[in-house]
């Protein structure tokens, strides 16, 4: 695999647009009646949930944050719940199933950046917000300017997570369900505006908790059965995968994936630091008690993720031991090679659908249904997070702090918010259905470079460095922010691949701009805040003290228990 | 209740017991996330510069040092996050408590 290709593979895999090919290839499927009617079963329930919670969402901090009555353990699925997206099962599968040991890589970088949030982030998030993270950049800070810019930040990040995830779901639903493409985004469209405009945070919440259960328990089957075809010994299945696989002995040690150091360590921070600046992950630290709390939360969100990636890896060698010479599974044209093994390339779907073919093999139709259907639960459980950081960062953000200067009454708030996920529900269908065709891959490697490069840095320096002023956060995010945008735009996966320029005309080298654009932030939050000789920017190097207090003891904090 | 805090805050301010604390909590989760991140960046550069290491046999099977290593940082992940909150949620927290409900009492 080329050097430039293997890069975008991480944007790939992160959004389920790799999955775009899959549906293309194969077509569409006849209807999968186990599938659907296991996917009604859960659409059932999340409704019959959203009734409940719609019955008990009655303030503002019901709706955003679910009354701060969620606990560390119950947070801990939630949040693993948010960040597992289907990409991540089926896109890390299918990555070990064709490369072997190269997709461990991704999914170790997917993970590291969970204990970066528990030191620094979590409890002083927690403490300090009441929420969105807005509410902690601007608490010493201008609110007008730095609550826009956080919003921008939030609602740029959300559009192209979104626009990613709509796409995604939609081809993989068409190939897994035999539905229309314009019907499947319809349907996850609608579903997320009813859990988020009418059940809030609580519905989300709880949406999150069921398909992080459906997900672990699906992939922990999975693993148990490749497993359990080996007698349980790992070493038997790599001995197989090693005699089988075109790539033989090289499955089991890193390939070409990652070569040159830059890259690496671009794709590498932005994956790390890009997880602490995501403003559906941020938002869920205030759905629970207070600091002990949250710090739990990421204590239990790490452990099932890292879990999680674990089994996808067993997967995804179990797709190679168990598939890999059955024709069953390939496209019809597709020719064995002298050992009797089909390229990876070659399986009906690509690659990317390993997982699901899997399931099939080692558990029958039934089994292949249920999967199926975690993967739409999986999609759904992910743009219901997305909606409801967008809708709160319109409403608790740009309405009721810069617009309404923190004077709006709570009612209209919260029905501002409803509207703004009805809204984004739209818009997200509409983009979804306008870029069917278009390659969106690199968009979630996008959301995250900007999360990294913009949310991340004004978090982090709001809460740690006394200097940092208004001047200096709103100067410096906005640099990441738009230096991030440019770069990608100018990198090789979109100035070549998706605009069809010439290859090698792209002007700026590298696929992910992270280590340039969140130093852009840093260093621009740094200078602006020091040459910032105004009486404002003194009033907040002053008010810092306090801040720091409250954010270390929780003393004042939104919801917290009287000490 | 919002006055109470402010005034509690204020003679936070003052108090050595608490900074020393908080010096001390916030010591222990920068020493992590610089171990995370050594660990982290370590694999990757690694993978970028001495691919023979991972790829040899671990003990004569097809199962390579890559393996236990790859492993090895997701595991360390849970590790470290498991130190910090049995630390912070006992040790710390109830040092916490102790200095906050001294300082209301004076």
């Amino acid at each position: 695999m080329k050097k430039g290709s293997a890069l975008t593979l991480l944007t790939a895999l992160a959004a389920t647009p790799a999955l775009a090919d899959a549906a293309q290839v194969s077509g569409k499927s006849d209807l999968n009646i186990e599938a659907i009617s296991m996917f009604l079963v859960f659409v059932l329930l999340t409704l019959g949930i959203t009734k409940w919670a719609a019955s008990r969402t009655k303030s503002a901090a019901d709706f955003y944050a679910a009354g701060g009555g969620i606990t560390g353990f119950q947070n801990g699925l939630a949040i693993a719940g948010d960040y597992m997206s289907a990409a991540s099962f089926l896109g890390i599968s299918g990555l070990v199933f064709a490369n072997g040991y190269d997709g461990l890589i991704y999914s170790v970088g997917w993970l590291v950046g969970w204990p970066i949030v528990l030191f620094l982030i979590a409890e002083r998030l927690r403490n300090l917000g009441k929420f969105t993270f807005a509410d902690v950049t601007s608490f010493r800070l201008s609110p007008t300017p730095i609550r826009i810019l956080s919003a921008t930040g939030t609602l740029v990040v959300v559009a192209f997570y979104l626009i990613a995830q709509m796409v995604g779901a939609g081809k993989l639903i068409q190939t897994l369900f035999g539905l229309d493409y314009l019907y499947a985004v319809v349907v996850v469209g609608c579903l997320m505006i009813v859990y988020v405009a009418f059940g809030g945070m609580v519905a989300t919440t709880w949406v999150q908790i069921i398909k992080a259960c459906l997900l672990l328990g699906g992939a922990s089957f999975l693993a148990f059965m490749v497993l359990h075809n080996f007698n349980f010994s790992p070493e038997a299945m790599f001995k197989r995968a090693v005699e089988i696989h075109p790539k033989a002995i090289e499955v089991m040690g890193p390939g070409t994936l990652v070569k040159d150091p830059v890259s690496a360590i671009s794709l590498g921070l932005a994956l790390m630091l890009g997880t602490a600046g995501l403003p559906h992950i941020l938002m869920r630290f205030f759905t629970v008690s207070d600091a002990k709390a949250a710090r739990k939360s990421v204590f239990y969100a790490t452990g099932f993720i890292g879990y999680f990636y674990i089994l996808t890896v067993i997967i995804g060698f179990g797709a190679i031991t168990l598939l890999l010479q059955d024709p069953a599974y390939f496209k019809a044209g597709a020719v064995a090679g002298a050992n009797g093994s089909f390229a990876p390339a070659d399986m009906l779907g690509t690659g990317n659908m390993s997982a699901v073919h899997l399931s099939k093999a080692v558990g029958g139709s039934l089994f292949l249904g249920f999967i199926s259907a975690v993967a739409f639960a999986t999609i759904l459980a992910v743009v219901a997070g997305l909606t409801l950081a967008g809708a709160t960062a319109v409403s608790h953000d740009l309405y009721a702090s810069v617009l309404k200067r923190g004077h709006a009454t709570e009612e209209k708030e919260v029905r501002l918010s409803k509207i703004a996920a009805v809204l984004i529900g739209i818009l997200a269908i509409y983009l979804g259905y306008i870029f069917e065709n278009q390659n969106v891959a690199f968009m979630v490697g996008l959301a995250f470079a900007i999360a990294a490069s913009c949310n991340f840095p004004v978090l982090l320096m709001s809460i740690f460095w006394k200097g940092t002023t208004t001047l200096g956060s709103f100067i410096g995010g906005f640099r990441g922010l738009i230096s991030a945008t440019a770069l990608v735009v100018l990198s090789p996966s979109v100035w070549e691949k998706t605009l069809g320029n010439p290859a090698g005309s792209a002007p700026f080298p590298y696929d992910n701009p992270a280590l340039f654009s969140m130093s852009l932030a840093f260093i621009g939050i740094f200078v602006f805040s020091l040459v910032d000789r105004t009486k404002r920017a003194d009033a907040e190097r002053a008010a810092y003290e306090a801040q720091y207090i409250r954010s270390e003891t929780g003393v004042g904090a939104a919801g917290a228990v009287a000490h | 209740m919002e006055r109470d805090s402010a005034a509690l805050i204020a003679a936070m301010k003052g108090d050595p017991e608490f900074h020393e604390l908080v010096r001390r909590r916030s010591r222990l989760a920068w020493i992590l996330s610089v171990l995370m991140v050594l660990i982290y960046f370590g694999f990757v550069l690694l993978i970028a510069f001495d691919k023979e290491l991972l790829s040899q046999s671990l003990s004569g099977g097809v199962t390579t040092v890559g393996i236990p290593v790859g492993l090895g940082v997701i595991v360390s992940a849970f590790v470290l996050t498991g130190i910090y909150v049995a630390v912070a949620n006992s040790t710390y927290d109830d040092m916490l408590k102790r200095i906050i409900d001294r300082v209301k009492q004076s």
